[in-house]
C-alpha cells in the first residue's frame, strides 16, 4: 500500500484550504508519553507535505532519537483535515494528524498511531472492529504563573458569586466547539470534586477516538484559557477528593455484529465478551503503565474514591476494574466493557493499543474469565481479597512499570523501540521523584525526628 | 461565464439570492451602457431583467438586448401579475418570464430550465436541497449559506446523500458506495459519521438526516 493518499483525498484538502482562506495548515502528531506536537505550514507548502510529506528533525521530540538518523518524515493523513474554529485569530486555521515515517518510507517505530494502528490492522484480520467511547474528566483551576498550589474555581473565595456558573459555562462552551468540529458529545456534567467536570464522547472506531481525545483535551484548555482559567488532566490534583479518570467504554463489532452481546448468555454477555475481559484481567498488571503513566497516576488509584485498585469484573460494582452495564435487550448493539483505570493524562494511542491486545489476547488463548466481583472491594480485607483470587494493581509507578518490563504482550504491542524508551524514561522519572523531599516528609518528620 | 447580468440595480435580493445559491455571482446594474461596452458579453451567463413598476422600460431593455449583433440568452423577465396581459404579443423578446412573487422553489427551478435550453449549466457545480448546497467543484458545503467544515469523508457522506434524497440506505450500501474500501470502522463507522453530520448541522438542521429504524439512513423527506 502506498504511504501518499488518493488523489481525491489530497484535492479536497487543497481546495478547501484555497476555497475557506485558510493562512495555516498545523501538521499533528503525538510523541510517546501523548503531549500534542505540532508545526505550521503554509497552503503553498501543504501539496508538496501531502504528497512526499515534510521532513523534520525528530531528536528534538520525546522518543523520536535515535542514534544514526535523527530526519523522520511527517505525512499528513487527509481524512483528518478539520477547519478549527475554536482556534482564536483573524485567519481560518486547520489541522491535519500525521502519521510519522522514516526517509526510506517505512513506518516510523517511534510513531503512536503506527502503534494502535497495526494493532487494529490485527484486530482487522479477525475481522474485528475495535469501537471506545470515553468519559474525559478533568478539573478548571484559576490561572496562574505555573508555580503555587492548584486553586479550583469554585470553592468559594476566588470567583466568589459567579464561581459556580464560570465552570459550567466553560464546559458548555467547550462541547459547542466540539459538536461544531463534529465530535458528538454524549454527556456532560459537573463531577463530584470542586471545579471538576466530565464530558463523554459518542462511540467512535478506536483510531479515530485517539485522534478525538487528542483534539478534545486542547478544545478543552484552550477554550479555559481565552477565558484567563487553567484546564488540568492531572489525574489526582487535589488530595482528599476524587482524581481524574477516563473511564472508556469498548466493544467489538464484526460488520453489524456486535460480538460482546449473545441473547442467548447470561445478561446477554457473549463468550467473546468474557474472554475479551479476561485477557485484559489476565494482563492488567501489565498494562498499567501506559493506561497509567506517570507518578501522580496512583495517587489517584487508591482506596475510597471511585478508582478502581483490584483487579476484579463486575455488572454493577463501581469498585471494579471491569465494569459491564447491563444492557437492555431493545439496544444489544450497545452491549459493552468499562476500563475504568485509564486516566484522562495518558497517550490515547498506546492505551487503546494495548487494552485491545490483552483483549484479543483473551481471546485468542480462550482465557477463562474469574468469578464476578459483587462486594465492595474497598471494604474487603486483604486476606478475604487474596481467598477471592483477586489481585491489586500496581501501587506505584515502578511497580507498574516491573510488571510491563516482563511482559512479552506489551513489548510486542508497543514494539522495541516504544517499549524500551518509555520503559527508560518512566524508570528516569521514578528516580527523580524517589529523591524528591515532599512536603509529607517534611510535615510529618521534620518536627518530631 | 459565471455571471448574471441583473436590471435593474435594486434587483429585488430575493432573487439575487437565488442565483447566489446556484453558484453564480450577480452583476446589478442600471447603466445599460455597462452591458454594451463589455467587451465580450458572452462573459455573461444570461440576463434577469426584474421589471418592477416600471414595465415600459424592462420591455424596451429587452428588445435592445434582442437586437444587438451577438445576442445574449437567455434572457429572463420578472414582472408582477398584474402586468402579465402587457406583454401579450411580445413574447419574443424573452426566454422566461418569472411572476414575481413565485416561490423561491419555482423561480430557482426556472433560471435552471432556461439555462439548460441554451446549454448552460447542464452540469451546475451546485448541488442542493433545502437549506443545505454543496458545490462539487470546490468541495464546499453550505447550511443557510453559514460554511460547514467538513472532513472529506463527511463531505463525501452528504455528497451522496443530498445526491440521492428520499431513498433509504442501508449501513452497507452507504459503506460500498460511498468509502468503497477497507476501513477500520467497519459498518458502525457509517453511524459515527452520521452523527458527526448531524453535530455539524447544527440541532435545527440535523433532522436532514433521519435513521430508519433497523434498516440505515434516509436524507430528506419523502416526496409523494
Amino acid at each position: 500500500m502506498s504511504i501518499v493518499s488518493n488523489k481525491d483525498q489530497i484535492n479536497y484538502v487543497l481546495r478547501s484550504v484555497e476555497e475557506r482562506k485558510v493562512r495555516f495548515i498545523q501538521l499533528w502528531f503525538t510523541d510517546i508519553l501523548g503531549t500534542p506536537k505540532s508545526f505550521s505550514i503554509t497552503p503553498a507548502e501543504l501539496e508538496n507535505a501531502l504528497e512526499e510529506g515534510m521532513t523534520f528533525d525528530g531528536s528534538a521530540i520525546d522518543g523520536f532519537s535515535r542514534v544514526q538518523e535523527s530526519d523522520v518524515l511527517a505525512f499528513p493523513d487527509p481524512k483528518t483535515f478539520q477547519i478549527l474554529p475554536f482556534q482564536k485569530g483573524n485567519s481560518e486555521l486547520a489541522r491535519i494528524f500525521c502519521d510519522i515515517y522514516n526517509l526510506d518510507q517505512t513506518p516510523f517505530e517511534g510513531c503512536p498511531r503506527h502503534v494502535l494502528k497495526r494493532t487494529l490492522t490485527k484486530a482487522h484480520e479477525l475481522n474485528y472492529n475495535f469501537f471506545a467511547s470515553p468519559e474525559i474528566e478533568y478539573f478548571y483551576f484559576a490561572k496562574q504563573d505555573g508555580r503555587g498550589l492548584p486553586q479550583p474555581l469554585d470553592n468559594g473565595s476566588y470567583f466568589e458569586l459567579t464561581v459556580a456558573d464560570l465552570s459550567s459555562d466553560l464546559r458548555k462552551r467547550t462541547v459547542l466547539a466540539l459538536e461544531e468540529i463534529g465530535i458528538p458529545v454524549e454527556y456532560a456534567q459537573h463531577e463530584d470534586a470542586p471545579s471538576q467536570h466530565e464530558i463523554d464522547l459518542r462511540y467512535t472506531d478506536a483510531l479515530t477516538m485517539a485522534d478525538t481525545i487528542m483534539t478534545v483535551r486542547l478544545a478543552i484548555k484552550e477554550v479555559a484559557q481565552d477565558n484567563n482559567v487553567y484546564a488540568s488532566f492531572m489525574p489526582k490534583p487535589l488530595e482528599g477528593v476524587q482524581g481524574s479518570g477516563m473511564h472508556t467504554h469498548f466493544s467489538l463489532f464484526q460488520g453489524d455484529q456486535n460480538v460482546f452481546y449473545d441473547p442467548d448468555s447470561e445478561k446477554f454477555l457473549s463468550k467473546t465478551a468474557r474472554h475479551f475481559i479476561a485477557g485484559l484481567l489476565y494482563h492488567a498488571h501489565e498494562i498499567t503503565a501506559i493506561t497509567n503513566q506517570w507518578v501522580n497516576s496512583y495517587k489517584r488509584l487508591v482506596s475510597g474514591y471511585e478508582a478502581p485498585i483490584h483487579i476484579s469484573w463486575a455488572h454493577n460494582n463501581r469498585s471494579a476494574l471491569v465494569r459491564v452495564p447491563v444492557t437492555k435487550t431493545s439496544h444489544p448493539e450497545a452491549t459493552r466493557i468499562e476500563y475504568r483505570a485509564p486516566d484522562p493524562a495518558c497517550n490515547p494511542y498506546l492505551c487503546f493499543a494495548v487494552i485491545l491486545a490483552a483483549g484479543l489476547d483473551g481471546i485468542a488463548n480462550t482465557i477463562e474469565l474469574p468469578k464476578e466481583a459483587n462486594n465492595n472491594l474497598f471494604e474487603m480485607s486483604d486476606k478475604e481479597l487474596k481467598k477471592a483470587g483477586i489481585r491489586p494493581l500496581p501501587m506505584t509507578l515502578e511497580a507498574a512499570l516491573a510488571e510491563m518490563e516482563k511482559s512479552e504482550l506489551v513489548a510486542e504491542t508497543l514494539g522495541e523501540h516504544v517499549f524500551e524508551w518509555f520503559l527508560r524514561n518512566k524508570y528516569y522519572e521514578w528516580n527523580e521523584y524517589s529523591r524528591h523531599i515532599s512536603n509529607y516528609e517534611l510535615t510529618r518528620y521534620f518536627p518530631t525526628l | 461565464m459565471k455571471t448574471f447580468l441583473c436590471f435593474p440595480k435594486d434587483t429585488p435580493s430575493n432573487i439575487t439570492e437565488i442565483i447566489t445559491e446556484l453558484g453564480y455571482e450577480t452583476k446589478c446594474t442600471d447603466e445599460f451602457d455597462l452591458f454594451t461596452d463589455v467587451e465580450s458579453p458572452e462573459g455573461f451567463l444570461g440576463v434577469l431583467v426584474t421589471a418592477g413598476q416600471n414595465e415600459q422600460k424592462a420591455i424596451d431593455l429587452c428588445r435592445e438586448i434582442r437586437s444587438r449583433e451577438t445576442p445574449l440568452s437567455p434572457v429572463i423577465l420578472v414582472v408582477q401579475l398584474g402586468l402579465m396581459s402587457k406583454l401579450d404579443q411580445l413574447d419574443d423578446l424573452f426566454d422566461e418570464c418569472i411572476i414575481e412573487d413565485a416561490t423561491a422553489q419555482e423561480i430557482k427551478f426556472r433560471i435552471i430550465r432556461s439555462l439548460k435550453r441554451f446549454g448552460k449549466n447542464l452540469n451546475s457545480p451546485v448541488i442542493s436541497y433545502g437549506p443545505l448546497a454543496l458545490n462539487l467543484e470546490t468541495y464546499q458545503a453550505v447550511v443557510e449559506k453559514k460554511p460547514l467544515d467538513l472532513t472529506y469523508m463527511e463531505y463525501e457522506l452528504l455528497r451522496f446523500l443530498v445526491q440521492n434524497p428520499g431513498k433509504v440506505f442501508t449501513r452497507d450500501t452507504l459503506l460500498t458506495r460511498v468509502w468503497g474500501y477497507e476501513y477500520f470502522g467497519g459498518a458502525r463507522t457509517v453511524d459515527v459519521h452520521i452523527r458527526r453530520l448531524r453535530a455539524k448541522l447544527g440541532e435545527e438542521h440535523a433532522g436532514l438526516i433521519e435513521t430508519v429504524r433497523s434498516v440505515g439512513y434516509r436524507f430528506g423527506r419523502i416526496h409523494w
